[in-house]
């Protein structure tokens, strides 16, 4: 059980960086991208494959992310320059970069289990510091050895690379070109009678927001252990998760504050799925179902019980109402009577 | 200045809804001149003013800002040297953005926007000078989401945004129609107030008849996508709404009586 929580930690940090790349189109530029579904492949196959050939790790995992901004950008012009609708855009790169990612693979599936990964990588350098031995120290004082994880190693090095790319994005959508591109998504007419071209925004928005989803599915691949064509499926749907929980409980005030809370949405929707899974008479084939329902029920919920809200609060007022109307109605019949 | 040659603009061309919007307008803005247009519904004003923003490109004709030629640049280029207030109070401001960021976008229209902070401490000083000058309590707001704002206080702020960098041509678009009276007739003053201050080349479109008298130098009148009346410094001097009207059923030879309720005499 505690195990399956710190594994839910560990995948729900890595997914916060696809998440974060789902807040940039979905919220900020106001674009429902689909290509997540497979640019998060992208930025695992083409890992993958550099890895297998024997590049540096690091190298493969940036060069993952290039190639989802590439494919961002790519979706951003088939909008802007081929005015194709923002979702049929999004589902005919996805559509396309399935068979991109199989050609890149050149098999529908890479085990990396052998291989140096960036996990790997840091890992040799992470026992050099002896900083599990440290972190494990309270749990067992307390006596609680066996609820401590193996190693701390993938926890820290992505609290360290997400909110290392957090503060990037909070400071990105906070410079001139920042603020230019989160008016686009705002109010796009504006922004072009203040001399600023919405489309090339658009464009650069799409390929930095693949680019972090890339990122996140060359981490995700080497995480796993295997790079898998079909990795991406229902992937946007995760991410939408992620913003739409992250976002519900955590709030959107400011920019700072809605990317800290579509890192906890994702981490929070790992946890709630590792829960799920729990349950006996749900398997691991039925997450999509899961996250489906998740989803739905974080969109309708809230305004549900708004409106429920809402009604008791007339009814309460109404029943006032009458009383008052019936004790008038009282007084009056007993004036008369006398 | 501006320059309009010959502008043509047809809608709907070989369609039975085929509509000549603009037909062969030549005008000549010089520096420093407040023009006024008034005309009915349909007589072309926003096509003009769309073809001189760059939304609009005309099917004949050209426009040239400054004896460069313009007619087919596009708008986000060509709003370098142009202001603009939309009718719609939404229109002219970003709503999930704090004030000091919709100036601060507003500041990015003359220069090119850098990967530096777009709302440092100095600019933030400056925008609430700014504000102070409309004197409508928006200085001490820089934080607040121009969503929260009222319609006359968005549309103040979309004045400011389109002018505080002193456009070479400042284009309003019925930007007071929207507005209670006393909103309209704030926003006017504001808008004279700063056209006056910048000295600002302006192009103003409006169904009011006394708003267009009362504020700028020359005025136009539109019907049917020409100009067919127009008054000098002089001439506007002594110009009045039932002259205008006059002027009007004598070129036209019918009724501007449909528009009057629009026209607000």
């Amino acid at each position: 059980m505690v195990s399956a929580l710190y594994g839910a930690l560990e995948s729900g940090l890595i997914y916060a960086l696809m998440a974060l790349g789902v807040y940039l189109t979905f919220r900020v530029l106001d674009f429902p991208d689909l290509t997540v579904d497979g640019s998060f492949v992208t930025g695992g196959a083409v890992s993958a494959i550099m890895i297998m050939n024997g590049s540096d790790p690091f190298l493969a995992t940036l060069m993952g992310g290039v190639a989802g901004f590439l494919a961002g950008c790519i979706t951003g012009l088939l909008h802007t320059k081929g005015n194709i609708n923002p979702l049929l855009s999004g589902i005919l790169m996805m559509t396309a970069l399935y068979s991109i990612n199989l050609r890149i693979m050149g098999q529908p599936n890479i085990p990396l289990l052998n291989q140096t990964t960036v996990f790997k990588e840091i890992g040799s350098w992470w026992e050099g510091l002896q900083i599990d031995e440290y972190l494990l120290k309270p749990f067992t004082a307390l006596g609680l050895g066996e609820y401590a994880p193996k190693t701390f190693l993938v926890i820290i090095s992505m609290i360290f690379i997400v909110f290392m790319l957090k503060k990037i994005m909070d400071w990105l959508l906070r410079t001139e070109a920042g603020i230019a591109l989160r008016a686009t998504g705002d109010n796009a007419r504006m922004v072009k009678s203040l001399s600023a071209n919405t489309g090339s925004y658009i464009v650069v928005g799409l390929g930095l927001s693949n680019g972090l989803v890339a990122l996140s599915g060359a981490l995700y691949a080497q995480y796993n252990g295997f790079s898998d064509v079909n990795l991406g499926i229902g992937m946007i749907i995760v991410g939408l998760a992620s913003v739409i929980i992250g976002e519900g409980l955590f709030g959107k005030k400011s920019v700072v504050r809605a990317t800290l809370a579509v890192i906890l949405g994702a981490i929070l929707y790992r946890i709630i799925i590792a829960l799920a899974l729990r349950v006996d008479f749900l398997d691991a084939s039925d997450m999509k179902l899961i996250t489906a329902v998740i989803v739905i029920g974080a969109l309708v919920f809230p305004k549900w019980w708004k409106e429920f809200k809402e009604k008791r609060k007339r009814y309460t007022r109404r029943k006032t109402l009458n009383k008052q109307q019936q004790e008038g109605g009282e007084e009056n019949a007993s004036v008369k009577s006398d | 200045m501006l320059q309009l040659n010959q502008i043509e603009k047809v809608f709907y061309e070989g369609t039975p809804d085929e509509k000549r919007a603009l037909r062969g307008i030549d005008l000549t803005l010089n520096e420093g001149d407040f023009v006024t247009v008034i005309g009915s519904n349909g007589a072309g004003k926003s096509t003009l003013l769309n073809i001189v923003a760059g939304v609009l490109f005309p099917d004949y004709g050209a426009v040239s800002i400054d004896d460069k030629e313009v007619t087919f640049l596009p708008e986000y280029k060509r709003s370098k040297w142009i202001g603009r207030v939309f009718q719609d109070p939404m229109a002219g401001t970003a709503p999930n953005m704090t004030i000091e960021e919709n100036l601060a976008l507003a500041l990015g229209r003359t220069k090119k926007r850098s990967l530096f902070k777009g709302v440092t401490q100095n600019r933030r000083a400056e925008f609430k000078e700014l504000l102070n000058s409309i004197d409508i309590g928006l200085e001490d707001r820089l934080n607040t989401k121009v969503g929260l704002l009222s319609g006359g206080e968005r549309q103040a702020l979309s004045l400011l945004m389109a002018t505080f960098t002193k456009p070479r041509i400042l284009l309003l678009d019925e930007h007071t129609a929207a507005l209670d009276p006393a909103r309209a007739e704030l926003i006017t003053r504001i808008t004279k107030d700063i056209v006056a201050k910048h000295q600002l080349t302006t192009l103003m479109v409006t169904h009011q008849m006394d708003q267009a008298i009362q504020l700028g130098n020359r005025l136009f009148m539109m019907d049917g996508g020409q100009i067919i009346f127009e008054a000098n410094d002089e001439q506007k001097e002594k110009l009045t709404v039932e002259q205008l009207i006059n002027e009007f059923q004598k070129i036209r030879g019918k009724q501007f009586a449909n528009d009057r309720s629009v026209l607000s005499v």
